[in-house]
């Protein structure tokens, strides 16, 4: 026991004299939590639209206003020439282009019926896919603006329509940093957890000094429970400040679930991905490899964990590689725990799964490491 | 009875097998300063890793204060005290705190054995709160002598303790090692440097990872089979082209201002006619005397014959 504190006490003493390591203990939160919400949005904004106007009457004029006034798009010219509109889209400086044919509103009044043409920049495919459909609602809306205008409906409609209305749950106002936060703290616990441990270790191996540890009589758990502890701690402290002060204060998320039962699993799961760290740094000589070896790995989790994207729409092979992943399971703890309130009984399967990757890693870790060669 | 023992003690490394120590068997005795002496390579670094359990051996068997290295290892840590070549403490921790640290992994106390560090402790001592990688390096070293010695050891290993250390600091690290002699610890050093040899009680040359001898300085020296001779001139390179094409030359090599010169046939007139020789080959101011060998001469001599 006595052995174990005084590694403890050796290990805060280096990390906080440390004085790279600390601020990014420190300041890699903050900076994460507060730039990267804001800037990974899926909400399109911003789309930029070239209006081909051959009609010039008033009900063109009306739809362009509408278009404008969505929010979403911004008018980047209004001309007459369809050539020069696709030159925008040729130079990048518009994403859509929208042709209003000669004699739209004669057209619509007299037939009820017209075409527009809508050509779309398609190189930023979520873009074009999402400028493309909304301003199709945008026309829809239009249409039938006109339609109850000009004609007069029947008491009941001849045709059936279904029509749809939907109710937002767990985030009503469909806020997209709600989704986000929650990942991005999983994900900061991750690296904090992954790297930091397995580079200290293999510092170790670098200056020698863990040679000089191998020839005393420590034990490997002491060894070992001396290295995961303070980090365990540290991500511990890291996951609270991003929870309690800057989702709280800045995005003002709190969480709807149980903050032990949140705890509980960020205590499993540190475990877990110390487990990591760890069995990195038995297979790594050098802080390089071990920095190469982490990146690898921390490339995989934050783009195949559904971190961005949404694991139900990867392919067959990629689900399987988020679900042999600890953070997929995490993130999607975060998120439940924290929007939607879910219970234990509601987590069981995560939690089966994030207690066998911490028993499983920790374990080869400690088989793999040896204190002769 | 030996503290150490090695019985064809055999380790190679890589792919290739290549060997770096082959059938190495000597012993140490209790209370015995003794040197494993060789250049770069020889393999000593290897043969005290292996003592100290930081490293399997392929062959053979060894026992430090009666445990084997390989079955008993836990009970070797608790009995032996180990400074690599390498500084090895933390840098980022005070010389204190790097001692603290180090008894308190060895269930004992700087005050519990302070008798035992005391000599080299109180040298470094005014810098107690200074971080072990601001120290200089005859410091540092000084710090990592405390720490091997912290748990009162049965065993010393010492490996190139003395390697890039200057000339006051190296004598001073020997007369430390001397008074640790005296307090009963068994000392083994590896270095590279000849003329520290005669610093100790016996030593091993090694050479290729093959021991050549093992005996006391005074022993070996004693052993050199041939009379030895010292010669220079005012050229001394053509000097020593000219005695390695004389027919009578044995060994010739550079040593320092002379050249040390064997003949083939030691008779009394030898030197006579070597002289006669290099004077008609055009050198002046020549000189030519037998000398006692050195523990260096033995080993290129040792190197030769193996």
């Amino acid at each position: 026991m006595r052995t174990i504190l005084f590694l403890l006490q050796k290990e805060f003493r280096q990390i906080f004299r440390n004085r790279s390591i600390l601020p990014i203990i420190f300041v890699m939160p903050l900076m994460q939590l507060i730039v990267l919400p804001l800037a990974a949005d899926y909400e399109v904004k911003n789309i930029n639209l070239a209006v081909v106007d051959h009609d010039h009457s008033p009900y063109s004029a009306q739809l362009c206003a509408k278009i404008s006034g969505s929010g979403y798009f911004r008018l980047v010219n209004y001309g007459s020439d369809f050539k020069t509109a696709f030159e925008l889209i040729e130079t990048d400086k518009a994403d859509l282009v929208l042709e209003i044919p000669a004699g739209f509103e004669r057209t619509v009044v007299r037939e009820n019926e017209d075409k527009v043409f809508i050509a779309v920049n398609a190189i930023n495919g979520v873009k074009a896919g999402l400028g493309g459909s909304y301003l199709n609602r945008i026309l829809n809306d239009f249409n039938q603006d006109i339609r109850l205008k000009w004609m007069q409906l029947p008491r009941y409609n001849p045709m059936p329509v279904v029509e749809v209305t939907s109710s937002v749950w767990f985030n009503p106002h469909m806020n997209y940093n709600f989704f986000m936060v929650p990942g991005i703290l999983a994900i900061l616990v991750t690296m904090m957890g992954s790297y930091m441990t397995a580079l200290n270790i293999v510092k170790e191996k670098e200056i020698g000094t863990i040679e000089q540890l191998n020839v005393t009589p420590i034990r490997k758990h002491h060894f070992v429970l001396g290295k995961l502890i303070p980090f365990w701690v540290l991500g511990m402290f890291v996951f609270s400040v991003g929870l309690f002060i800057i989702a709280r204060l800045i995005y003002g998320i709190v969480p709807l679930g149980g903050i032990a039962l949140l705890y509980g699993f960020l205590a499993v799961y540190l475990l877990a991905i110390l487990g990591l760290g760890l069995l990195i740094s038995t297979y790594c000589d050098t802080q390089q490899q071990a920095m190469s070896v982490t990146f690898f790995f921390m490339m995989i989790f934050m783009l195949m964990s559904g971190l961005f994207t949404s694991i139900d729409s990867m392919p067959i092979w990629a689900k399987g590689i988020a679900y042999l992943s600890p953070v997929t399971y995490f993130i999607e703890v975060v998120r439940m725990i924290v929007l939607k309130g879910s219970t234990f009984t509601d987590l069981k399967i995560h939690f089966a799964a994030i207690a066998s990757f911490a028993v499983v890693l920790n374990t080869w870790a400690i088989l793999n490491y040896k204190k002769r060669s | 009875m030996a503290t150490v023992e090695l019985h064809g003690l055999m380790k190679h490394y890589g792919k290739d097998k290549i060997p770096a120590v082959k059938d190495v068997s000597f012993s140490v005795k209790e209370g015995e300063l003794f040197g494993l002496i060789g250049p770069d390579g020889a393999g000593k670094s290897s043969i005290f890793r292996m003592l100290t359990t930081l490293l399997l051996p392929d062959g053979g068997n060894a026992t430090v204060a009666g445990y084997d290295i390989v079955k008993d290892y836990k009970a070797i840590r608790n009995r032996v005290g180990y400074m690599p070549g390498k500084f090895s403490l933390y840098q980022d921790l005070s010389v204190e705190e790097n001692l603290n640290f180090f008894a308190t992994l060895f269930n004992t106390t700087i005050q519990q054995n302070y008798e035992l560090i005391k000599d080299i402790y109180v040298q470094i001592e005014p810098f107690k709160n200074r971080r072990a990688g601001k120290l200089s390096g005859g410091m540092k070293q000084k710090l990592a002598l405390c720490c091997a010695l912290i748990h009162k050891p049965e065993v010393l290993f010492l490996d190139e303790p003395t390697t890039g250390v200057d000339a006051v600091s190296r004598k001073e690290f020997w007369e430390m090692l001397k008074r640790l002699k005296q307090q009963g610890i068994t000392i083994l050093v590896s270095t590279p440097y000849m003329d520290e040899a005669t610093l100790c009680d016996r030593i091993a040359l090694i050479q290729n990872g093959e021991i050549l001898t093992v005996d006391t300085p005074e022993q070996i020296v004693r052993n050199y089979p041939f009379p030895l001779y010292a010669i220079r001139s005012e050229r001394i390179t053509h000097l020593l082209r000219h005695l390695k094409a004389y027919e009578n030359t044995r060994s010739c090599f550079a040593f320092g201002e002379y050249l040390h010169l064997t003949f083939k046939q030691p008779h009394e007139k030898a030197v006579a006619s070597v002289t006669d020789y290099l004077t008609h080959e055009g050198h002046t101011g020549l000189e030519c005397r037998q000398i006692n060998p050195t523990v260096e001469d033995c080993f290129i001599q040792l190197m030769k014959t193996a």
